[in-house]
């Protein structure tokens, strides 16, 4: 089949099941019918990007464009067979398989008081409606992007995490999305919403998995809105399968003096585009955007994050590492805005990255809009291998050429993982990336 | 314990090594002095297998096997350890972890039991006294941070650790005060004694009071051109490095 018959084709799959999905969802509410349709009707104005668009130029979806992917069907649901890594001593665990809430893998027990922790489904049917039509689909920008605008065209069912005034939660929330496989050619659209009042402090981990070998789409979306003076650390972890196609978006919203921490670490899937946006409006923000890729073999893998400094006295920090391997490719675009109003804004921004291989690709570019004239922007991108000094310095100690470039790999990724506030969330990331880069080096030594 | 025989080594197409020959034996401590450049950091770093030196000619035997020919992780396994001049920052690693790792890999190839952590911890403790290393350095990176002073004694207290059979300090006493030197010569001289092999590489001569050699020789361009014991070093430190140039070459 020609490409152009197989994309229209793909397309029109997507018009089908939206509305085989309007007739399944007629008892949603009308506010976010009408969202959803227009949503769906943005999506069919924009189409899938090209290579032609800048802020997808080095991200061909042209082979996710050409496969028709149909709605994952629920059944996944029931399987018990599978058991997701789950982070232990957590304060709520909410676990999604192929796209629709767990209660059996999912633990809602003993939440404190004012914290709501739910599946978005449950909630659009008998929650409070006031959150959700005051926040939902209200922040994360679908003008010019057309999975965004997909996803909430598809919204059914996701996370929704509501942290009253002054609440603070000890421990974290794990949101687990997990893709059973199977059924080739699937797609689930996540869609995950965090309210966080006046002055409360949480911290959610989520973790986006699927198998190996099985060609299927996430097409994921989460909006974060922080409060005056609160605090949200957010950690995503993407292990989604080597065959599967991940685009997803973390769009946050920050009041007056709050603080967010945004950390996203891309493992998984054969591409992955991952947009991180922060607007930071109100004084005061500060926002921090940490980040940590590392692929191999023919992987891809992009990271596209926009601070938007909207008022004064604003800061962000912002530290993105990579590690590629093989013939693998990474992006990594690093938009800062600082609107004419946001003076005093202080922004830092780097990007790391460590090419283990000949062949592997990084396109890495900072993107600075700067309106305000008092302001402190700096940035900086480093491209290159293992410190020859440094290897030999550890094989002068008696640790083996293997085992050395092991280690210094690790400690590169160690760098961002050590920024992570939550322990649990750090340790099983540590762990991840242990067995990750062994496979890759069998270090043939003790360490 | 080591036989270096008509070593040249060049680096970037430069010949700086012009015919080193070199014997130690177990128990000696050897200091080798010289003007800069005249080619004693890369004596060391040759000992130790840095490959960016390449050797041109000559040949180098430890315990009887050909040093040349071993990777730089084979000769610290077999007991060559070289404090470094400059030593490497390695962030994101830990003194305590790099240091269990580089122990481990040598036991475990001179087949001796790995040591668990609990064992490595005391040990550690131990030798910490010795340097006066305090305990919160071990949890840090590797040499991240580190005041020149502390790196110098981090060296020495891995050595103190690691208990080399042939050790070659590079320029260990530059950029030390007094009292760091006397804590550096202390570590050096409780390390002392008939199975191990020395070799202080220094431009000065105010660390020999500290460690006293039975050995003196003098590199320059690339060759050893004197040799003496300790009174050497004296005669050194009073006639200055130029005294050498109007000396017939008596080695």
């Amino acid at each position: 089949m020609p490409e152009v018959k197989q994309a229209h084709e793909a397309t029109e799959t997507y018009f089908a099941e939206f509305a085989r999905l309007e007739r399944e969802t007629s008892r949603q509410p009308e506010w976010l019918r009408l969202k959803r349709k227009s949503a769906m009707e943005r999506f069919a104005d924009l189409g899938f990007p090209t290579t032609r668009q800048e802020a997808w130029r080095f991200t061909n979806v042209a082979p996710l464009a050409r496969i028709t992917f149909k709605q994952a069907d629920a059944k996944g649901a029931a399987r018990e067979a599978f058991k997701p890594a789950l982070l232990g001593d957590v304060a709520a665990r909410l676990v999604f398989v192929d796209g629709q809430w767990n209660p059996k893998l999912s633990a809602l027990a003993s939440l404190p008081k004012g914290v709501l922790v739910s599946s978005l489904a449950a909630a659009l049917e008998s929650g409070d409606q006031g959150i959700l039509e005051g926040h939902l689909a209200c922040y994360a920008e679908d003008a010019d992007h057309a999975f965004t605008a997909l996803n909430t065209a598809f919204i059914r069912d996701g996370a929704l995490i509501r942290i009253a005034d002054g609440v603070v939660l000890e421990k974290p929330i794990h949101v687990i999305f997990i893709r059973t496989g199977g059924a080739q050619n699937t797609v689930t659209h996540p869609r995950t919403l965090i309210v966080t009042g006046r002055e409360a402090q949480a911290m959610v981990m989520e973790s986006h998995c699927g198998p190996a070998g099985e060609t299927y789409f996430t097409n994921a979306v989460t909006e974060i809105v922080v409060g005056e003076n609160a605090s949200v650390e957010h950690v995503k972890l993407q292990e989604e399968g080597d065959q599967a196609f991940y685009i997803a978006t973390v769009q946050a919203q920050q009041a007056r003096a709050s603080r967010f921490h945004s950390h996203s670490v891309s493992l998984g899937a054969a591409l992955a585009r991952n947009d991180i946006n922060s607007v930071m409006a109100g004084e005061g923000a500060e926002c921090t955007l940490n980040g940590l890729y590392q692929v191999a073999g023919t992987q891809h893998v992009d990271h596209h994050t926009r601070l938007d400094h909207a008022m004064p006295h604003c800061s962000s920090r912002e530290y993105y590492r990579g590690i590629l391997d093989g013939k693998s490719s990474g992006v990594f675009n690093g938009a800062i805005i600082v609107r004419k109003d946001a003076q005093k804004t202080d922004a830092i921004q780097s990007n790391k990255n460590l090419l283990l291989s000949e062949e592997a690709i990084i396109n890495t570019k900072p993107e600075l809009q700067i309106l305000a004239d008092d302001v402190r922007c700096t940035h900086g991108a480093t491209i290159g291998q293992l410190d020859p000094d440094a290897l030999f310095y550890l094989r002068a100690r008696g640790i083996g050429l293997e085992s050395a470039r092991h280690l210094l790999t690790r400690a590169f990724a160690n760098d961002v993982i050590a920024r992570i506030h939550f322990a649990p969330a750090r340790e099983r990331l540590e762990a991840r990336l242990l067995a990750r880069l062994s496979a890759a080096w069998k270090p043939e030594e003790v360490l | 314990m080591l036989e270096i025989k008509n070593l040249h080594a060049q680096v970037a197409g430069k010949e700086i090594l012009k015919g080193v020959d070199l014997k130690v034996n177990a128990g000696e401590v050897h200091a080798i002095m010289g003007p800069n450049g005249s080619g004693k950091s890369t004596l060391a770093q040759v000992l130790a297998g840095r490959d960016v030196y390449e050797v041109t000619e000559g040949e180098v035997f430890y315990q009887g096997k050909d040093l040349l020919a071993m990777a730089p992780e084979d000769r610290a396994r077999e007991g060559i350890f070289l404090a470094f001049q400059y030593p490497m920052e390695i962030p994101g690693v830990s003194n305590m972890y790099f240091l269990k790792a580089a122990l481990n890999n040598i036991r475990k190839a001179q087949g001796q039991p790995e040591l668990d952590a609990m064992d490595f911890l005391a040990l550690v403790r131990e030798k910490m006294k010795l340097l006066g290393i305090d305990e919160a350095l071990m949890n840090r990176a590797v040499n991240e941070g580190f005041s020149g002073g502390e790196k110098k004694r981090n060296e020495i207290f891995q050595m103190a650790v690691l208990e080399p059979k042939l050790a070659i300090l590079d320029e260990t006493d530059s950029g030390l005060d007094i009292d760091a030197l006397r804590v550096v010569a202390d570590g050096v001289n409780a390390l002392r004694n008939p199975a191990r092999a020395i070799i202080v590489v220094t431009h000065y001569q105010r660390l020999l009071n500290y460690i006293v050699p039975d050995f003196v020789h003098v590199l320059y361009d690339g060759r050893l051109v004197k040799s003496g014991d300790k009174n050497l070093a004296l005669e050194l430190e009073e006639k200055g490095y130029g005294w050498l140039e109007v000396q017939p070459q008596t080695v």
